[in-house]
């Protein structure tokens, strides 16, 4: 099965994230990643959902039958505008502090805690870059860690994301 | 009963019913009115908004039970919204395509005052229903058919909730094609009309499943291509091109790939598609297909609907079927339960107008008909509502018979005594090498004329074919009490033409002779 990315509108209202959801799992869909938050528009909502499904004609006929569910959109999963939140603690003595920080500079990644033996950094972009910044910590030892769903947005522009530099894909 | 009330009329059918238990004793019919598109709208009782959550005395998540057996549903948590939801519960139920919707109201709130205001459906801005077709699929459509040399119009029920009958027979007419009915449809297209060729599927007409078969093009008009129709998919119509009309965009390509799609109330579409023709063409153009019409006729004279009824030998439930259609002159809207005796009625009753037919088609939720009758009769007291029932159906829900006596409301109803449920038990005579289990009723056992006694109906009973008469005769007679005629039939009796599940419509077994 493949990843799909859908950029969904909804109503601001009790219960539209629950229906969304289920309508998912009566399908036996799985959601690999979830992120809604208020839109600029009041009593509007957007959901960034990344699902696991063979095709997605279906699933979007039927969000859109779903009455809450304003607007639904597939994105290009390749063009579009994509961006995740990242916390990750890595194990960390202070003699390592330096590399450790160097490569983080790199990442933009940004240095939240520091502890004895761990130096915990946020970072935000898309998935990509993110899972390229912890293969570069994994020598040192991650923690933990944790995402933010993905937010999406389709782009407009006709600059090829190749060529954007923060976004390597 | 509201779905039988909403079947019988195309009006919204209501269902009230108290929290916890009330509310989980309605999803059965919720799901059942989602699956056949019924428009209904339930309102249920909740626990004060204070107490929910808190596992407090007969309470129940409704909305979150009700989720996925609902079109839309609410949790009302002022008293000021109650005339905007009950608006827009009303509007869902009924647009587009149609369905339930529930409406959850915590006692609180219930007790609550307001002032009326007047309502609007500014709440619903996502909802926009697609009604007219788009035109260049309709032409794309006309020429399709008029190119078509084994046309066949496959019709559901979307034509019936669309009121769209007098334009399915003039469309039928225009362009010279046969039309199958789904069990949901019965009643949308004249069975008596020279175009009309009966059900199609797992218990259809030979010449309806086998005309799709062979079709080279197939016009789906406000049907699902539902499983009990179309048997193994990948073998359902393989030389038909499809043009699909659903006012629910969501059916098309869900299960087939549809050359010419069409999102549209079928209303709409099929007087857009008789515009569309009108205007390229002289009606009396139409393509005469002779080699078409003259196979469909061979087939009709090869494999008709058949069964065998002994002068002296236990009552065949399709003999009463075609009796009491012969006494009625079919006048009657009837209602019926789920299993043999269903399939027996689609079959045997020759269905004219639309709405005269109320049974549970997609769900097949036994004991339907008495409680959907009852709702029927409520709704159109001078018709004659017969319900055809099963004895394992009659015996989930007959107690309902108890509220059409006190409220006096006059239904018929015919338990067809076969001991057992036929269906299943049929299946296991047919593919589970006779194995019988579970599907055995005690034929002696309520004893159905007492029992209707006892609910303040009139109880009658037939066990011989000539009884038959004898007992429609004196049930039409009573019209101030609801009768029940209990009519001992044959309980070996099997349903045929059957498609084996999941088979291909190919492969119709005609008879026990044909496995």
């Amino acid at each position: 099965m493949s990843q799909h990315t859908l950029s969904v509108i909804v109503e601001d209202k009790p219960g539209v994230l629950a229906r969304v959801s289920a309508m998912f799992s009566n399908r036996g869909f799985n959601i690999h990643s979830l992120a809604v938050g208020p839109t600029h528009v009041d009593g509007r909502s957007h959901i960034t959902l990344v699902v696991d499904a063979p095709e997605l004609e279906q699933v979007k006929k039927q969000l859109h039958k779903l009455i809450n569910v304003i607007k639904v959109q597939e994105l290009d999963t390749a063009q579009a505008l994509q961006s995740e939140v990242m916390i990750v603690r890595v194990s960390c003595q202070p003699a390592d502090r330096g590399q450790v920080t160097d490569t983080a500079a790199l990442f933009s990644a940004r240095m939240i805690d520091l502890s004895a033996v761990s130096m915990t950094f946020e970072i935000s972009g898309p998935p990509s870059q993110l899972a390229s910044f912890v293969e570069h910590m994994k020598p040192y030892g991650v923690m933990d860690l944790v995402k933010s769903g993905r937010v999406a947005m389709k782009r407009l522009s006709d600059i090829s994301p190749a060529v954007v530099v923060t976004s390597n894909r | 009963m509201a779905e039988g009330y909403a079947m019988a009329t195309g009006r919204v059918g209501v269902a009230m019913v108290t929290s916890g238990p009330g509310a989980t004793n309605l999803i059965t019919p919720l799901q059942n009115a989602k699956m056949d598109s019924t428009p209904l709208v339930a309102i249920t009782g909740q626990v004060g908004t204070s107490a929910i959550g808190s596992d407090a005395f007969q309470e129940a998540y409704t909305t979150g039970l009700a989720m996925h057996c609902t079109k839309h549903s609410y949790l009302v948590t002022d008293a000021d919204e109650i005339p905007n939801v009950v608006h827009e519960a009303f509007h869902l139920a009924s647009t587009g395509r149609p369905g339930p919707v529930l409406i959850d109201i915590p006692k609180d709130i219930l007790n609550a005052s307001t002032t009326l205001s007047e309502p609007t459906l500014a709440g619903l801005p996502g909802y926009k229903p697609t009604t007219h077709g788009h035109p260049k699929q309709i032409k794309a459509a006309i020429s399709m058919i008029e190119n078509a040399e084994r046309p066949v119009l496959y019709v559901g029920g979307g034509v019936i909730n669309a009121g769209a009958s007098a334009e399915l027979i003039e469309f039928a007419e225009a362009v010279n094609a046969p039309v199958v009915t789904t069990l949901m449809a019965r009643g949308a297209f004249p069975d008596h009309h020279r175009l009309a060729l009966g059900m199609s599927g797992m218990h259809g007409t030979y010449t309806a499943t086998t005309a799709i078969q062979k079709a080279d093009v197939l016009v789906s008009l406000g049907a699902r291509f539902d499983d009990r129709v179309t048997g193994s998919v990948v073998d359902f119509a393989p030389h038909a091109k499809v043009i699909h009309v659903d006012v629910d965009p969501a059916e098309i390509g869900k299960v087939r790939n549809a050359e010419v799609p069409i999102v549209g109330d079928a209303k709409n579409v099929l007087q857009a598609l008789i515009d569309r023709l009108l205007a390229t063409r002289e009606a009396a153009d139409a393509p005469w297909r002779k080699e078409w019409f003259e196979q469909l006729t061979s087939w009709q004279k090869s494999h008709p609907l058949a069964y065998s009824q002994e002068p002296g030998g236990p009552i065949k439930t399709q003999y009463f079927i075609e009796r009491l259609h012969a006494v009625t002159g079919g006048d009657a809207v009837v209602a019926s339960g789920v299993g043999q005796h269903q399939m027996w009625v689609s079959q045997f009753w020759g269905f004219e107008t639309p709405r005269s037919w109320v049974n549970s088609g997609g769900l097949g939720t036994m004991g339907f008909a008495i409680p959907a009758a009852i709702g029927a009769k409520a709704a159109r007291p001078d018709d004659l509502v017969f319900a055809l029932d099963g004895d394992g159906c009659f015996q989930m829900t007959f107690q309902e018979l108890i509220t059409a006596t006190t409220e006096n409301i006059p239904v018929k109803v015919a338990v067809f005594n076969n001991a057992g449920y036929g269906m299943v038990k049929q299946w296991q005579n047919l593919f589970y090498g006779g194995r019988i289990s579970a599907t055995y009723l005690d034929p002696s056992v309520p004893d159905y004329p007492k029992l209707a006694e006892a609910m303040g109906c009139v109880g009658l009973r037939a066990t011989n074919p000539d009884e038959v008469d004898v007992v429609i005769e004196k049930s039409l007679a009573v019209n101030d009490r609801p009768v029940v005629i209990e009519v001992v039939t044959d309980s070996d009796e099997m349903c045929f033409p059957m498609v084996p599940a999941g088979g291909s419509n190919d492969t119709i077994v005609m008879g026990p002779q044909d496995l």
